[in-house]
């Protein structure tokens, strides 16, 4: 008779459904603070995820050993009146590569970069392009998978070859569906022989961080020196700019995860020593990665916090509600103790009804959290993650609530006198 | 089924039985030192006016309430100082109780009602119900099993709780002023079905305040002042 037994655990289910049912709208009511509480946890968890998966993944792509300095026009310059004439001297220089790579044990790998906007053609097509000088790392640094030929060696680099690789997205634009690899490309003044295509990043706004662009043609660093030289003359808007700029991107890859942090440090003093005017710029795609993590668990805190307060209100709503139906139903509980059944057997009762309602909630707020993410997705096209641990938290959460909530009404519910309770009109 | 049980010819023996309550300075003595002994197979009456003690003997015979002081056998077995929870379980094996008021569960079907002790007795769904249909039958029922008790006359309400109280085959029936709800050709019909049970056997223990109704039984309780003024027809 005391034992357990699913059966008869599903009957009190019932019971407790059917005594629910009863009082339908008061139910529905009651659950409301369940459904609310459940529904914004798990859609402002969503919207949480999507957007700092979107970040991290950018930063990921961007490697957690790199470190990334870019070439920047000093401030003063960019809104110097006499810029029409002035050449512009700044950027990375090809001494710092060497520097770095005799000073600081940390660096693995690095790979300098030098880029300019230069019309590329093949036969009768045209597409503005830009050429990247780099070395044989930048592959695999910024991790573009093969499609087609190879990428560039260090042979290629050694000897100053004129050869090419293009992105998947700037060959189909420039040479349609013909197959590329040991053609020949028009760039800038010279002919390139184009050795290998590479996958294309899809450009997705708030990729500005991301080193490489859609029609992205790569030479080698050396070739690009020779034949490009440091020196350009863009011409914007009716207004000449000058510049000379050896470098304008160094990627450095830093041996493990655990130096990064240091090694920049390192690479920020020593430039700091030879670059008189600030003109280049660091990103730490890891110490970004961290930032953006920490900024996740501050929020997932605060969220957390409004979570516990909508459902301490639910949990509040179901309370008042089962306090008022244990009074309701005084004689009921007197009938059935008078009948023989033990404390023990009231209280089970009442905290099934009570998670039976909170759970139901519970359920129905999950389709809301599940709802709201889909809607905002569909509608301003940002990305929404709904993980399966916040569904089963949620869950866990609400059947809490019941019990927690539930206790004390139930108790108050056993406690009742049976010869009173029988009196109770 | 212990020995006690077995060769206990009384459902119901109790000696000097005391209830005092405690109010402010005050003693008050609801029972005061009562000593009965109900055979199994009787219909017993327990009388007298209001204050006269007999709601507290009920609640005691009834397993609700402990007495102050004093022995309390029911079958044999002395429930006087029982813990709450052993006493739940001598309610739902050895009593039925049938209230004035009826007592019926609002929210349940009739059937449901008659098998609300059964449920806690730990039977099966399937064998409660028929169980349920069974004695619905026997009370005249068998037509209204699946309403609810509000769409049901007085009588009929009160025919649903005798069936309840029936549910557990208890050792004897409560009746607590059985007809005092009901209208004069209907309380008779109570009484009547209570006298059938009667002769076929069931021990019955009904407190009334209407002597019409307590010269249906075969003895009569008479109290008084917590005391037992006298006794018609039963053995002391």
């Amino acid at each position: 008779m005391k034992m357990f037994s699913p059966a008869r655990f599903l009957q009190d289910v019932e019971l407790g459904i059917k005594n629910l049912m009863l009082h339908k709208l008061r139910s529905m009511l009651t659950m409301l603070g369940m459904v609310f509480g459940v529904g914004s946890v798990i859609a402002m968890l969503a919207v949480g995820e999507g957007a700092s998966e979107k970040t991290l993944e950018q930063l990921r792509k961007l490697g957690s050993r790199n470190i990334i300095v870019t070439a920047q026009k000093p401030a003063e310059e960019q809104n110097s009146a006499n810029s029409r004439i002035r050449l512009s001297v700044y950027g990375l220089l090809y001494q710092d590569v060497e520097r770095i790579e005799d000073t600081i044990p940390t660096v693995s790998r690095m790979v300098p970069v030098k880029s300019m906007e230069k019309p590329g053609r093949f036969g009768s097509r045209a597409l503005d392009m830009r050429i990247v000088g780099t070395n044989e790392h930048w592959f695999d640094l910024v991790r573009r998978d093969v499609v087609a030929g190879r990428t560039l060696e260090a042979a290629d680099i050694v000897n100053h070859r004129s050869v090419v690789v293009l992105t998947e997205t700037g060959a189909r634009r420039l040479l349609a569906t013909q197959a590329a690899v040991g053609e020949s490309l028009h760039l800038g003044s010279n002919y390139y022989e184009i050795i290998g295509i590479v996958k294309s990043e899809d450009a997705s706004e708030g990729a500005s961080q991301t080193p490489d662009q859609q029609t992205d043609a790569y030479i080698p660093i050396t070739t690009a020196r020779e034949q490009v030289g440091d020196f350009f003359v863009q011409s914007k808007s009716g207004t000449m700019i000058r510049e000379l700029v050896e470098l304008h991107q160094l990627l450095i890859e830093v041996d493990s995860e655990e130096h990064v942090e240091a090694t920049a440090a390192a690479v920020e003093r020593m430039l700091g020593i030879f670059h008189k005017k600030k003109d280049y710029g660091m990103s730490v795609p890891l110490t970004l990665l961290r930032q953006t993590e920490e900024t996740k668990r501050t929020f997932n805190i605060v969220l957390g916090a409004i979570a516990g307060i909508s459902l301490l209100v639910g949990g509040i709503g179901i309370m008042n509600i089962m306090l008022a139906s244990v009074t309701e139903r005084t004689r009921e509980i007197g009938i059935r103790r008078a009948i023989g059944a033990r404390r023990s057997q009231i209280v089970s009762q009442f905290l099934i009804e009570t998670v039976v309602l909170s759970f139901t909630g519970g359920l129905i707020g999950i389709g809301l959290g599940l709802l709201i993410p889909w809607v905002i997705t569909l509608a301003s096209n940002m990305p929404t993650i709904v993980s399966a641990s916040s569904l089963l938290l949620s869950l866990g959460i609400s059947v809490s609530v019941g019990v927690i909530f539930g206790i004390y009404p139930a108790f108050r519910a056993a406690k009742l006198d049976p010869i009173i309770a029988l009196r109770h009109e | 089924m212990d020995e006690n049980e077995k060769f206990d010819k009384y459902a119901v023996r109790f000696e000097d039985l005391y209830k005092i309550y405690r109010m402010g300075g005050n003693e008050v003595r609801a029972l005061d030192g009562v000593s009965a002994k109900f055979e199994k197979g009787s219909f017993w009456a327990i009388m007298g006016p209001s204050g006269s003690g007999k709601s507290t003997m009920l609640n005691i015979l009834g397993c609700l309430d402990r007495p102050t002081s004093g022995q309390y056998y029911l079958n044999g077995h002395d429930v006087s100082q029982m813990p709450d929870d052993d006493l739940s379980d001598i309610r739902l094996k050895y009593l039925g109780f049938i209230f004035q008021s009826f007592n019926l569960i609002p929210q349940l079907s009739v059937e449901e009602n008659i098998a609300l002790p059964l449920y806690y007795l730990g039977w099966p769904l399937q064998k409660r119900m028929e169980r349920a249909r069974e004695l619905g039958g026997m009370v005249g029922l068998n037509k209204r099993l699946s309403h609810r008790p509000s769409e049901l006359s007085g009588g009929q309400q009160q025919r649903v709780a005798i069936a309840r109280a029936l549910a557990n085959d208890p050792v004897f029936l409560l009746a607590d002023e059985p007809t005092g709800n009901l209208d004069t050709a209907t309380s008779i019909e109570i009484i009547e079905l209570l006298k059938k049970l009667n002769r076929d056997g069931k021990t019955i223990i009904m407190v009334t305040h209407e002597p019409d109704i307590a010269a249906h039984a075969n003895s009569r309780l008479v109290m008084r002042d917590g005391k037992i003024q006298k006794i018609e027809g039963g053995a002391l």
